[in-house]
């Protein structure tokens, strides 16, 4: 390839600036915002999806694919990015779409079944090989010369889970007090060494820098460590834990200037099809029909569940509570 | 010409004059600190980089580099770069030239907000981007009444990396002018050069390496820039992801190999540039050497 | 901090200067540029801010999780700073006056910490100084911790740092008349005494640079912290990671607040070297 001029560069560059976002024809591009770990089981999905609407219509559809931090990605579509779908790891953050951006309507999360969550996970932990310190459950992880790695909740949407699913079992284990609940945070985040920015990079801390005895992070991230080190890591499944629902919804502002709001639909509700469901759950997340949960049932023990809902008040609340600056979480490391 | 001569001897021979050499044992001390130093801080990690894209073998670092999304943040890269060097260099030597050469009021304020971009955490100078071309930001509503991008665009990315690298090339050239002084120009004014050939023949030929360190080090930070890009590319994959935040995702994915794997090529444009640099010191050093056997002394006094 | 008499520029030297041509353009240009690139952008933010109160304002900015952070931050900044411009220099020297086999690779190698992007550099080293890695595991029997302690942010920023120092320093060198040095050896100066006397104080102006640059860059790093630092509140926690925090909140107001003082506090820093540099390096006392 010759080397373009400095010119060229200068005049791609005023035509790039100018250039307005393009008329889509033939071909259908949708643009679909998603959260960090997502990025294989929708490589996958797109694929399938493709296949689907090409069958269906006679349209080629192409889907680009942007992954970040939940609450980054979500910045991103309020300040401008054109997402014609969002699937972010927490309600919170398409909430937050709506409320900055105005750019979907308030009821978003009743449009699709299941809380407009076509899977949903948990949270549960990874200890080394034959669980040296003997970690059964979650009171296991406030013992002192416990080494628990857990992202930081002010930066992480899993990190939120983890915590709220710490909390919720220790209310639970204590009749409801709030204030023991607390102490048992405090507890834990005590034996935390390391509050890494994200799930990926809390999961690294723990496999690659071998710091910690105990990992907390998504169910399916744990899955795709175990099966790619399945010699070095052991799978604790704790008594309780939360049901964790990554959400999903096409975002109305954006499809209905683009012509993509039908194909943006379809999109999302071929992930509650069969084929979409059992693409999510070889990927280790949770399928919601139950014949394909039932196909992969060895690989998703039982486990009691909780809800945000039922537990915290829901999001608005939780964050109100544990994340917001001076909240439970910033209380911790005050006292 | 003279003054071009008499500067590339000083760089090529000062270490042969005898009264000059060091004594050897602080020779000897300098080159251990100096070594150690450079040993500890850039060839371990250098080293690490590369033992760990190497670690899969050729061909996975090959198949890294040629696959598509690769590809397309190198293309990405390059063209912000390409346009954010000459632009600071336009600018550059425009301040500099403002800064060295003249007394004014206000200089140290100026030459303080040149620096300001350096003291911005990336994180800031993305997010004053957003703050402005943002939907929510003060042109939001007429970019998209136009259907415009700037950010999660390309536009976005260059505007980004303009900023990030704005004093780079201006921090170079202005010690270097300074300490040249302005008698060399004054010297051409006098015997009647213009203002434009006094700077291509005297001023430019003198900064020349001082230009050249500014644009070493604005491409391989623009080409390496990873926090105010990020907040402003919104990371849609094979379109606005530059190497940087490629080598991220990749990281992100466990695909660690092939994150060290991009992450290296940056390395390697860095230590091209230094040959380049060489060739050309190489060059000029044999083409002037005629020169520098008629004439050795300065005119400057 | 008080004026010196001798330092008032005589009128005699600005009526002989603006004897060049080209202040009206160049001058022009760079403000053109500065505007747009930076001050317009910039004041973006001052203005997000004015949603605060000013007790909001106060309350945001010097809450004790946030005062810790400042002191990490411009600590940790400061000592990357001083430790490159100690052997930053060393480098330089060794760089232009030494021949010596890899020289040219060194000079080479100077610039990597600019070429690798920060979360690479980040990932990089803490992989090294992890109580793991190729380094960390040799000083973990000395009890030295590095990874996810301040003295891994100092790694950081110390490498992140260092081409400013050397960078600014070699082109000086290179320009500087050995006849200078000449003279202090026919005068019958050691060495030693002319590198302390002639040689140092001709690069002072440069190195204060370098380490100005340094400081202001390692001051708002982020990308390669956050993986070294481990995030502790009130332990290893940076100033920029808190404004992601806030950012990560929807907290853009909260978020400009602690920029706005990050700024002002960087742009003082900036002015002070610069106005000191002006008095003690002004062409006067170079005798010129």
């Amino acid at each position: 390839m010759s080397r373009p001029s400095l010119l060229l560069f200068i005049a791609v560059g005023i035509a790039l600036l100018l250039a307005p976002a393009g008329a889509h024809a033939k071909r259908i591009e949708l643009l679909n915002v998603s959260y960090d770990p997502t990025r294989e089981v929708y490589v996958a999905f797109n694929q399938a999806f493709a296949a689907h609407w090409r069958a269906k219509t006679g349209d080629t559809v192409s889907i680009r694919q942007s992954h970040g931090g939940s609450s980054k990605q979500a910045r991103a579509v309020i300040d401008g990015l054109r997402a014609d779908v969002v699937s972010l790891a927490l309600a919170y953050d398409i909430d937050a779409i709506q409320r900055n951006g105005r750019l979907l309507p308030a009821d978003w999360q009743t449009r699709l079944p299941h809380n407009s969550a076509p899977y949903y996970s948990t949270l549960a932990l990874l200890v080394r090989k034959g669980n040296p310190k003997g970690i059964r459950d979650w009171s296991d992880l406030v013992r002192a010369g416990v080494s628990v790695i857990t992202p930081n909740p002010k930066t992480s949407g899993a990190a939120r889970w983890n915590y709220l699913a710490a909390y919720g079992y220790a209310l639970r284990a204590n009749g409801g007090e709030a204030e023991k609940a607390r102490a048992f945070v405090t507890a834990l985040y005590r034996n935390v060494p390391v509050l890494d920015s994200g799930a990926r990079g809390a999961s690294t801390t723990f496999v690659e820098r071998r710091i910690g005895d105990v990992l907390v992070n998504w169910e399916n991230e744990l899955l795709l460590t175990r099966q790619l080190r399945p010699d070095d890591f052991e799978i604790v499944v704790p008594s309780v834990s939360i049901l964790a629902e990554p959400t999903v919804a096409w975002v109305d502002r954006v499809v209905k200037r683009r012509g993509t709001e039908v194909v943006a639909r379809a999109y999302l509700e071929f992930l509650y099809s069969p084929e979409g469901q059992e693409i999510f759950a070889r990927h280790f997340y949770r399928p919601r029909l139950p014949d394909v949960l039932s196909r992969y049932a060895k690989q998703f023990p039982e486990i009691t569940l909780f809800t945000i809902d039922e537990v915290f008040g829901g999001w608005q609340q939780a964050h109100q509570d544990h994340f917001a600056d001076g909240a439970t979480f910033d209380q911790i490391y005050l006292r | 010409m003279s003054a071009t001569a008499s500067t590339l001897v000083h760089v090529a021979a000062p270490h042969r004059r005898r009264t000059l050499a060091d004594p050897p044992w602080l020779k000897r001390i300098l080159l251990t600190i100096a070594l150690g130093f450079v040993g500890l801080f850039l060839v371990i990690p250098l080293a690490a980089v590369f033992v760990e894209a190497l670690r899969g073998g050729l061909r996975l670092y090959g198949a890294a580099l040629t696959e598509p999304d690769a590809l397309s943040a190198v293309w990405l890269t390059l063209l912000a770069a390409g346009i954010a060097v000459p632009c600071n260099v336009i600018f550059g030597l425009a301040a500099a030239w403002t800064i060295a050469k003249f007394d004014f009021r206000g200089k140290s304020v100026l030459t303080t907000l040149i620096d300001l971009p350096f003291a911005v955490s990336p994180v800031i100078a993305g997010l004053v981007y957003v703050l402005m071309f943002g939907a929510q930001g003060w042109m939001g509503e007429w970019l998209a009444d136009r259907d415009l991008r700037i950010i999660f665009a390309t536009p976005g990315i260059v505007l980004a990396t303009i900023f990030v690298t704005f004093p780079l090339v201006a921090r170079e050239l202005i010690p270097l002018m300074q300490a040249q002084g302005r008698d060399e120009e004054l010297a051409a004014l006098t015997l009647g050069a213009g203002g434009w050939k006094t700077f291509w023949r005297v001023t430019l030929p003198n900064a020349k390496w001082g230009l050249f360190y500014g644009v070493v080090l604005c491409n391989a930070r623009a080409m390496g820039e990873f926090g105010a890009v990020s907040v402003v590319s919104g990371h849609i994959r094979g379109e606005t992801n530059t190497i940087p935040l490629h080598v991220e995702i990749l990281y992100n994915e466990y695909q660690t190999q092939a994150a060290f794997a991009v992450a290296s090529l940056l390395t390697l444009l860095a230590l091209l540039t230094m040959l380049l640099k060489s060739i050309i010191e190489w060059r000029h050093r044999r083409a002037l050497l005629a020169a520098a056997h008629a004439e050795t002394r300065t005119f400057a006094s | 901090m008080r004026t010196p008499h001798p330092e008032s520029p005589p009128p005699l030297r600005t009526r002989r200067h603006r004897v060049l041509p080209g202040f009206g353009l160049t001058l022009g240009t760079t403000l053109l540029f500065l505007s747009l690139i930076v001050l317009l952008p910039l004041s973006a933010a001052f203005i997000r801010t004015a949603g605060l109160t000013w007790d909001e304002f106060w309350a945001q900015v010097t809450s004790p999780r946030v005062l810790a952070s400042y002191r990490l931050t411009f600590g940790a900044a400061l000592a990357a700073a001083a430790a490159n411009a100690f052997f930053g220099v060393i480098v330089a020297w060794v760089l232009v006056r030494y021949e010596f086999p890899g020289r040219k690779i060194v000079d080479a190698l100077v610039d990597l910490p600019f070429a690798l992007p920060t979360a690479v550099a980040g990932i990089a080293l803490t992989a090294l100084y992890a109580p793991t890695g190729w380094i960390g595991r040799a000083l973990d029997p000395l009890g030295v911790k590095v990874a996810y302690t301040p003295l891994g942010i100092w790694v950081a920023l110390t490498f992140i740092g260092l081409p400013f120092i050397v960078r600014t320093v070699q082109p000086v060198l290179e320009e500087l008349e050995p006849e200078l040095e000449e003279a202090a050896a026919t005068l019958g100066a050691t060495r030693l005494q002319t590198l302390a006397r002639v040689v140092l104080p001709a690069l002072l102006p440069a190195t204060c640079t370098g380490f100005t640059l340094a400081l202001a860059r390692g001051i708002g790093e982020y990308g390669s912290v956050v993986f070294i630092s481990g995030n502790m509140p009130l332990r290893t926690e940076i100033t920029p990671l808190l404004i992601v925090t806030k950012l990560e909140q929807y907290d853009y107001a909260g978020a400009t607040a602690l920029a706005v003082v990050m700024l002002v506090v960087s742009f003082t820093l900036l002015f002070g070297v610069q106005v000191l540099q002006r008095w003690f390096f002004s062409p006067e006392r170079h005798g010129r």
